[in-house]
């Protein structure tokens, strides 16, 4: 019941936040019918179309998990930019590390395992500050993103520069490093990846309900004095939760640099880790909902690119809007209460 | 020395101390203010857009802060009204802001989210400044020695003694919202009418978030918080000083190091003992 009664209040965000996006493109003399037609066909027209779409949610379906798991634990984690692209940058870095690892499996797991690594170590770096300084993980994960920028640019720029290329991008990886994506969807770059990220948050589910670790980090994120006094310490679900959460987000670098450009570019990332933010949220913390969650906002974003093209008067970043009156439809606790009127004399209520 | 270090210092940090001291105002009446980056954003937009229709900096300016101001109504109807949470609301906020100026953009300039030029002659030339100085003057004096400072300090450290003084806190809440959302949106106008001469596709770059950490490395109070925004003045000028140069070695620096440079000294300060437990008592619970 309490389920149903939360995804009732997701769906009703979203409606919410589509009606009056809607509302804004009618303002803008561009017919919403349309906008809503554009949007639908270029994420499900076609093979190549559904492959785009899956490849946008993908990494949302991650970064979803970067923002939910540390939730449970009690922190809000907006550092899931910063750990993506610290993910993306060991990925590529991968192959100038390793320049022959003989199989494709062994380069692939490398490849993650590296991504995992370096995202979660640097998600745990605001775990630790939270759980052995007190520092506020909303500043520091936000100052983390700024620093990971500077980071990557440094790298991609002075250190795995492609020599031949002008573009600021790092060397390409070896052919062994990539992902093959399926043949159904017409050069859309996704493959069997979809079907692993979707067992991983299923798993990831399973864990968090099944597992001591899970439970103790759930009852930190509950009631931080119930977890002293039964001796769960919250210090290391705090610092669990953000490794597991950066490793997650680093793992957008498998999507990217394995599955599709092969290479670390600089700004290749389409704000996924704060669309990772509206993901969680519209899930309500519910880490299977983060799939259908992640699907609508990788339509969103596949959509965007057609608007672009196909209308005069509105452009992509029309979705920004959108998932911004979305996560403030979802978020807006105060909407879906009943007001239940006191039965009580209004002026001998004002004399108290 | 003032033309060639202090000038420079005190204009590119200028829009940090007038977001920093609109954030200042409102966590302390107990509200958490992500949004920030966003009513800079807007507010830089529209700056861009009054000054190049009317031609007039002071009008364009005005709006600026007044279109911060109107996005933090909409920050506030969801915080205090609906109760959504707080850093969430923010980040939404600032999603939204996002897709605003683009939106607009095309439509009264078939552009993707710039504006073009403003005319040499209805441009600024120290005006920012001195409303800065301003700011930071007035700011200092009502925070530490008005009844409205006072009660707004109140309101965010212990809600319940200001209620049962008969002092609504939603209603410090609410003003404490309206000057961040004003005053952000000034920092906004300055970045476009002032430091440059057009709005371009998000201006803000980040100042939002920097003024945000300034608040909290300056703990919560008026004169080090504009210290700390100043601090990052000093390394945005050395960033763009340092271009180019060779310190040590042959190679010039990496401008990225000191690009990084004020969120390492940010973190390394809110980790460090100073930056603990110094914020307002009922911050964020509402």
């Amino acid at each position: 019941m309490r389920l149903f009664k939360s995804s009732l209040k997701s769906i009703a965000g979203v409606v919410l936040g589509l009606s009056l996006g809607m509302v804004v493109c009618y303002f803008a003399g561009e017919s919403p019918w349309k906008v809503l037609k554009v949007l639908f066909q270029s994420s499900f027209g076609s093979g190549y179309d559904f492959g785009m779409t899956l490849f946008y949610t993908a990494p949302l379906m991650l970064t979803g998990l970067a923002v939910s798991l540390p939730f449970r634990a009690g922190l809000f984690n907006i550092g899931g930019e910063g750990q993506l692209m610290m993910g993306a940058l060991a990925a590529a870095s991968a192959g100038v590390l390793w320049k022959d690892p003989h199989s494709p499996v062994v380069a692939i797991l490398f490849a993650t395992g590296l991504a995992f690594l370096a995202g979660g170590i640097w998600g745990a770096i605001p775990g630790v500050l939270k759980a052995k300084r007190g520092s506020h993980e909303v500043i520091t994960t936000i100052m983390m993103n700024f620093i990971a920028a500077g980071i990557t640019s440094y790298v991609t720029l002075y250190v795995i520069k492609d020599p031949n290329s002008a573009q600021a991008e790092s060397i390409p990886l070896p052919e062994i490093f990539h992902l093959k994506p399926f043949a159904i969807f017409n050069g859309a770059p996704m493959g069997y990846l979809i079907f692993v990220l979707i067992a991983v948050v299923l798993i990831v589910h399973y864990w968090l309900w099944n597992s001591v670790r899970g439970y103790e980090l759930k009852v930190v994120g509950e009631n931080e004095l119930a977890a002293e006094t039964y001796g769960i310490s919250k210090q290391k679900s705090w610092i669990f939760s953000m490794f597991l959460a950066g490793g997650f987000a680093g793992l957008v670098g498998v999507v990217e640099i394995l599955g599709n450009a092969h290479r670390f570019k600089l700004g290749f990332s389409a704000d996924y880790g704060f669309v990772g933010i509206a993901v969680a949220l519209l899930a309500r913390g519910n880490i299977l909902g983060i799939i259908p969650s992640a699907l609508l906002f990788g339509i969103l974003q596949k959509g965007a690119g057609s608007l672009d093209l196909e209308t005069e008067k509105v452009t992509r970043d029309l979705t920004y809007i959108i998932q911004g009156l979305i996560i403030l439809g979802v978020a807006a606790e105060g909407l879906y209460e009943r007001k239940v009127k006191p039965r009580v004399d209004k002026k001998a209520a004002k004399n108290v | 020395m003032f033309e060639s270090f202090i000038l420079p210092v005190f204009r590119v940090s200028a829009p940090l101390i007038l977001a920093a001291l609109g954030g200042m105002w409102c966590e302390r009446s107990g509200i958490v203010q992500i949004g920030l980056e966003g009513f800079m954003l807007v507010g830089s937009f529209f700056g861009a857009v009054v000054t190049l229709s009317t031609l007039n900096p002071y009008t364009g300016f005005l709006i600026a802060g007044l279109s911060g101001m109107l996005l933090a109504v909409l920050y506030g109807v969801v915080v205090l009204r609906y109760r959504a949470d707080q850093i969430v609301a923010g980040t939404a906020i600032n999603l939204f802001a996002m897709g605003v100026p683009p939106f607009f953009s095309k439509i009264w300039y078939d552009s993707t989210g710039s504006t073009p030029p403003i005319p040499t002659a209805a441009q600024f030339q120290v005006a920012p400044l001195w409303i800065t100085l301003g700011v930071i003057i007035s700011s200092i004096i009502i925070f530490h020695y008005s009844r409205f400072g006072l009660r707004l300090r109140f309101s965010g450290e212990h809600p319940e003694a200001l209620q049962s003084a008969g002092v609504s806190v939603r209603l410090k809440r609410w003003q404490g919202i309206l000057i961040a959302g004003f005053l952000a949106g000034l920092a906004g106008g300055t970045l476009s009418t002032y430091l440059s001469s057009s709005f371009i596709r998000n201006m803000s770059a980040g100042r939002g978030f920097i003024a945000l950490a300034a608040v909290i490395l300056g703990k919560w109070r008026p004169i080090p918080t504009v210290l700390a925004c100043l601090l990052f003045g000093v390394t945005e000028i050395a960033q763009i000083r340092l271009q180019g140069v060779t310190l040590w070695g042959s190679e010039p620096v990496p401008v990225q190091w000191i690009q990084i440079l004020p969120y390492l000294i940010t973190i390394i300060v809110l980790a460090g003992a100073v930056g603990r437990s110094n914020a307002p008592k009922a911050l964020g619970n509402s």
